[in-house]
């Protein structure tokens, strides 16, 4: 189990999602989960034994260590990667409950065939999707106090004596892939607004042109 | 997921490109991306745990390491790679859209429609002109743009190329100027050179290949001025066997992770 499997998943939503979807589609595989596995991992890999604090009392790095990163950065990209992506396997139940329904039958060969139901599904998820950004965005705001990593904090829990220096390895690299993160973040969020805009617009206009022709009948 | 991945993808859209541009791929996936996940990778994988210290004061490594280092050199060539790769996305989204356009043609029975089945379509390699061309032009103009910046940074962020043997240090809490040293320092600046010239030659390629298509767009233009008469049955025949043989001699990569060339 790997990060396969979330893209074999989103490349499955693919065939029934619009233009800006796909477009969501390749900015999460290509600037967050490629940049994730391939840069951004091996950043925080050492970041614990690369943790120092000015004291050798045993047992003060690890309680300050805890105490300033009580979810790596890394775990916490990791899972609004996961948690984002999720949504989207509503629309894969949606379509395989309705094929199986109908008997196997290949339903929605086109986006352009998305129906109320599966519309509805659709919706839901970006809301979904929009929503998770926005809270692992907000939480990594208010656990870390913003997007900055400093170079040192001051700790003082038991069992440090009294206040000690503790110094974070590569802080400034940190940041930079921080940024990173949140500038796709936003990215992210302002195309999946985008898609339900686009989507309650076209589908809005639609139903308005029907009950007008019917109306005209 | 990891380079693989995006390989698959590049291939994709090695179909649609032209002879440099397939020459530039084939140099970005052998002479880059190789490089760095069999070998740059290796070198700088001890990076921060070589980088010594003349002090015992606790912190003054971390601090010195990160000051002369704020993003190392492999995540930055990562990051290159990347943004490099990025822009052929955009001749992949077009093709794909082309598809789509073409398949909507030929569900609804349109006559103008010259496919037999839908997988003729999908196996179709479009000919860069008319918005392709506009696409895949922007697409290695961005390229250059990517690569320049890059390159730049580099040269900005470290002085140049070279990885010297000892650093000086005196922030904070490093008590006095400091000696530091950094790790496999010859190694590193041997590769980092050798990733500079293959840059290098991307951006030469990517220079060449703008030039060939901007040549071909004048000469086009120059052909039809000059020609007014225009064949269509006499072209259509020569388009069909040219993308007959563009079928035999191309790559037959499919694409399932982004879908873009289904």
């Amino acid at each position: 189990m790997s990060w396969e499997f979330l893209c074999d998943l989103l490349s499955g939503v693919n065939k029934y999602s619009t233009g800006i979807g796909r477009i969501w589609v390749a900015v999460v595989f290509t600037f967050r989960l490629l940049v994730y596995v391939v840069a951004a991992e091996n950043i925080w890999k050492y970041e614990h034994d690369e943790f120092e604090c000015n004291i050798k009392q045993p047992g003060c790095e690890n309680v300050c260590f805890d105490h300033f990163f009580p979810v790596s950065h890394i775990r916490l990209w990791a899972l609004q990667l996961i948690m984002v992506s999720t949504p989207s396997l509503l629309v894969v139940f949606h379509v395989a409950y309705r094929q199986n329904k109908h008997h196997n039958q290949r339903l929605y060969k086109s986006p352009g065939e998305i129906d109320g139901g599966l519309l509805c599904t659709y919706l839901i998820s970006l809301i979904l999707k929009t929503g998770f950004e926005i809270v692992f965005l907000v939480l990594f705001y208010k656990l870390y106090n913003g997007f900055k990593v400093p170079r040192l904090v001051k700790c003082n829990i038991r069992p440090c004596p009294n206040t000690v220096d503790c110094y974070i390895s590569k802080p400034t690299e940190k940041m930079i892939f921080l940024c990173f993160l949140v500038a796709t973040s936003c990215l992210c969020i302002v195309l999946n607004l985008s898609e339900l805009s686009y989507l309650i617009f076209k589908y809005s206009v639609k139903c308005y042109l029907k009950r007008y022709i019917k109306r005209c009948q | 997921m990891d380079w693989g991945a995006l390989q698959t993808i590049l291939g994709g859209v090695n179909k649609h490109s032209t002879s440099i541009g397939k020459i530039w791929l084939t140099v970005l996936f052998i002479f880059r991306i190789m490089i760095l996940v069999v070998a740059a990778e290796r070198v700088w994988g001890d990076e921060q745990d070589d980088f010594v210290c003349n002090t015992l004061q606790p912190g003054c490594k971390n601090v010195c390491y990160d000051h002369f280092f704020p993003i190392s050199h492999i995540r930055l060539w990562a990051l290159q790679l990347i943004f490099v790769s990025t822009p052929a996305l955009l001749v992949a989204m077009h093709v794909a859209y082309r598809r789509h356009e073409k398949k909507r043609q030929f569900r609804k029975g349109d006559q103008k429609c010259e496919y037999k089945d839908i997988e003729e379509i999908r196996r179709q390699r479009f000919r860069i002109e008319g918005s392709l061309w506009w696409t895949y032009t922007s697409s290695i103009f961005c390229r250059l743009v990517f690569e320049a910046v890059f390159m730049y940074a580099f040269y900005f962020m470290y002085d140049g190329f070279r990885m010297p043997r000892l650093m000086k240090c005196d922030a904070w809490p490093c008590p006095n100027v400091v000696d530091c040293f950094v790790s496999r320092p010859t190694e590193k600046t041997v590769f980092t050179i050798f990733m500079i010239a293959v840059s290098s030659i991307c951006i030469l390629l990517n220079v060449a290949e703008l030039c060939y298509l901007l040549t071909k767009f004048f000469l086009r233009r120059s052909k039809k001025a000059g020609n007014p008469k225009h064949h269509p049955n006499h072209e259509n025949k020569e388009e069909t066997k040219q993308n007959e043989m563009n079928e035999l001699i191309s790559d037959s990569c499919q694409n399932p992770v982004i879908g873009f060339s289904s």
